[in-house]
C-alpha cells in the first residue's frame, strides 16, 4: 500500500474586520484588538442590533470599479482574500510555480449564505423602478459558487471548482474538501477559503429574531465574548480567509515555503434541530474524533485548539464538552482560543479566517488571545488563553473547529511543519 | 438635445457600466470590438440610457446597436417620436 498523499499549506490571505491582509491581521489578533464597530447607516436605525465586525478594509479600495461593480460583496472579498494567498504561495511567479497545470489546480470557497446583498439590492431596485432595472449580472453575482468561480477565472482553475455550503462550518468545510482532492488525486493545489458578506439589515433582522445575536449596547469591542458568563449571542463579521493547500510532493518540487501540513479532517451531522446545537456536542465531538483518526493523531500532540466558540450561552459550552470527550484528560492542557472574540462571526468565512489563524499559531508558535473574557462560565473547564500564549517547540496539532445551522461539524487538524 | 448631447451622455453611461474612457465613445466605434463591451453590459448601458433619455429601447433591437453612431441615432429617433 502506498503511503497517503500528505496536503499542506503553502499561502494564506485574509480581508476581515481587523485589516485587510494577513500579516496585520496576525499583529492585531496577537495584540487582542477588535474590529467590532457602530454601523452608521441609517437603514439600520431601527434594528436592535446595530453593531458588526464590518470590514477594516472596503473592497472597493483594492479592487478597481468596474471589477468590484461586477461582483457581490462576498465574491470582492474572495478575490481578495485569494489573490493574496495566491500570492504568498509564489504561485503566482512562473519560475516559482514550476510546470503548474491549470488542469490539477481546483477552487473550494465557501459561502454561508451567497450573495445576498446583490440579491436584496436587485429586489429594491424591481420595487422602486420595475422589472427592467433588474441587473442583467444579478444572476451571475448573487449566486452561491459566484466567489469561487471569480478565483477560478483569476487564477485558472480547472480542476473542481466546489462551494461548500453548511452555514457557519463551510469555510472550513472548504477545506477539508480540498484537502481530499489532493488526496484523490485530482488536483496537486487546491485554494480553499470561505466568504461572507451579510451585513445588511434583513440578515441581521433575522438573526437577531432568531435569537442569535447579541443586544449588548454596551462597548462594541466587548459584546462578543467567548465562555465568559456575560455573553448573549455572536456579534456578525464579514470578510473572508483563503489557503493554498498544496500535495507535500509539488510543494517540496518547487521549494515553497511550507507553514502547516493538514493531518486529519472530520465531517459530522448532528441531526438533531435545524438550528439548536446537540447540547452535548456530539456530532462536534464525532467529528473532532474523525479528524484525529484521518491524522493518526495522539490526542496528547494536540497543542492549540482555535475553538468556533461564537459567544453564545449554548454552543461555547458544549464545544467545551466536546473537547473534553475527545481530549480527554489532556484536554485541560490545551491552550483554547476563540478568535471571535476579536472579529466577530464571519459566517461562511470564519472557519477559514480561523484556519489561516490556526496555521499562523502553529507557524509562530504563538497563541492569539481570546478578549473580554472577565468571568469565566463555570460550566467551562479549559485553559482560554486570555493574552497570547507561547506554543511547545517539536511536532505539535493546532485543531480548527467549525459547526453550523443544520447541525454540519467540520474539524481540521494542522500539524506544525518542524 | 443635440446628436453630441446624446453622444456625450452616452459615454458617461459607457463609462460608468463598463469602465471605458468615456473620449473612446465616439459615433465610428463598435461597442463589442472596439469598446469591448460584452453582451451582458450592453444590457446594462440599454436600461441607463432608456433612464436617461426616457425612451424605450426593446430587447430585439439592442443587437442592431452596432457602434456608438447606431445607439445615437436610435435614441434621437425614439425621442423625436416620443
Amino acid at each position: 500500500m502506498t503511503a497517503r498523499t500528505r496536503v499542506v499549506v503553502t499561502g494564506l490571505g485574509t480581508t476581515n474586520p481587523l485589516a485587510g491582509d494577513t500579516a496585520t491581521t496576525w499583529d492585531r489578533m496577537l495584540a487582542g484588538e477588535s474590529g467590532v464597530r457602530p454601523i452608521e447607516d441609517p437603514a439600520f436605525a431601527d434594528l436592535p442590533v446595530r453593531i458588526a465586525g464590518t470590514a477594516a478594509v472596503e473592497p472597493t479600495e483594492i479592487l478597481d470599479r468596474i471589477r468590484a461593480r461586477r461582483l457581490d460583496r462576498s465574491s470582492q472579498f474572495a478575490l481578495i482574500a485569494a489573490m493574496e494567498a495566491w500570492k504568498d504561495s509564489g504561485l503566482d511567479v512562473p519560475q516559482q510555480a514550476g510546470e503548474l497545470d491549470g488542469d490539477r489546480v481546483g477552487v473550494a470557497m465557501a459561502s454561508g449564505i451567497g450573495g445576498v446583498q446583490t440579491l436584496l439590492s436587485n429586489y429594491d431596485a424591481m420595487l422602486a423602478k420595475g422589472p427592467r432595472r433588474v441587473s442583467p449580472l444579478a444572476v451571475p453575482m448573487l449566486m452561491a459558487n459566484a466567489p469561487a468561480a471569480t478565483i477560478s477565472l483569476e487564477i485558472g482553475a480547472r480542476a473542481a471548482v466546489n462551494t461548500p455550503v453548511s452555514a457557519c462550518a463551510s469555510g472550513n468545510e472548504a477545506i477539508a474538501l480540498a484537502a481530499d482532492q489532493i488526496r484523490l488525486g485530482r488536483a496537486d493545489v487546491v485554494l480553499a477559503g470561505g466568504t461572507e458578506a451579510a451585513i445588511h439589515p434583513l440578515p441581521v433582522a433575522a438573526f437577531a429574531n432568531m435569537m442569535a445575536l447579541s443586544k449588548n449596547t454596551g462597548d462594541p469591542t466587548t459584546v462578543s465574548r467567548p465562555w465568559d458568563t456575560g455573553r448573549d449571542g455572536f456579534v456578525l463579521g464579514e470578510g473572508a480567509g483563503a489557503l493554498v493547500l498544496e500535495s507535500e510532493e509539488h510543494a517540496l518540487a518547487r521549494g515553497a515555503r511550507i507553514y502547516a501540513e493538514v493531518l486529519g479532517t472530520g465531517i459530522t451531522a448532528d441531526s438533531h434541530d435545524i438550528a439548536q446545537p446537540d447540547p452535548e456536542g456530539r456530532g462536534g465531538a464525532r467529528a473532532i474524533l474523525r479528524a484525529l483518526a484521518d491524522g493518526d493523531i495522539d490526542p496528547a500532540n494536540v497543542a492549540h485548539v482555535n475553538a468556533h466558540a461564537t459567544s453564545t450561552p449554548q454552543g461555547d459550552v458544549a464545544e467545551a464538552l466536546m473537547l473534553h470527550a475527545t481530549l480527554g484528560g489532556h484536554a485541560t492542557d490545551v491552550v483554547v482560543t476563540s478568535t471571535k472574540s476579536m472579529t466577530g462571526h464571519l459566517l461562511g468565512g470564519a472557519g477559514a479566517l480561523e484556519a489561516v489563524a490556526t496555521v499562523l499559531a502553529l507557524h509562530h508558535r504563538l497563541a492569539p488571545p481570546t478578549i473580554n473574557l472577565d468571568d469565566l462560565d463555570p460550566q467551562v473547564d479549559l485553559d482560554i488563553a486570555t493574552k497570547q500564549r507561547d506554543l511547545p517547540l517539536g511536532d505539535i496539532v493546532g485543531l480548527n473547529n467549525s459547526f453550523g445551522f443544520g447541525g454540519a461539524n467540520v474539524a481540521v487538524a494542522f500539524g506544525s511543519n518542524g | 438635445m443635440s446628436t453630441e448631447e446624446i453622444r456625450a451622455a452616452l459615454a458617461e453611461i459607457v463609462n460608468e457600466v463598463a469602465g471605458v474612457d468615456a473620449d473612446d465613445v465616439q459615433l465610428d466605434k463598435s461597442f463589442v470590438d472596439d469598446l469591448d463591451v460584452d453582451s451582458l453590459s450592453m444590457v446594462e448601458v440599454v436600461v441607463e440610457a432608456e433612464e436617461k433619455f426616457g425612451v424605450t429601447i426593446p430587447d430585439d433591437q439592442v443587437k442592431n446597436l452596432k457602434t456608438v453612431g447606431d445607439a445615437v441615432a436610435y435614441i434621437e429617433r425614439a425621442s423625436a417620436a416620443a
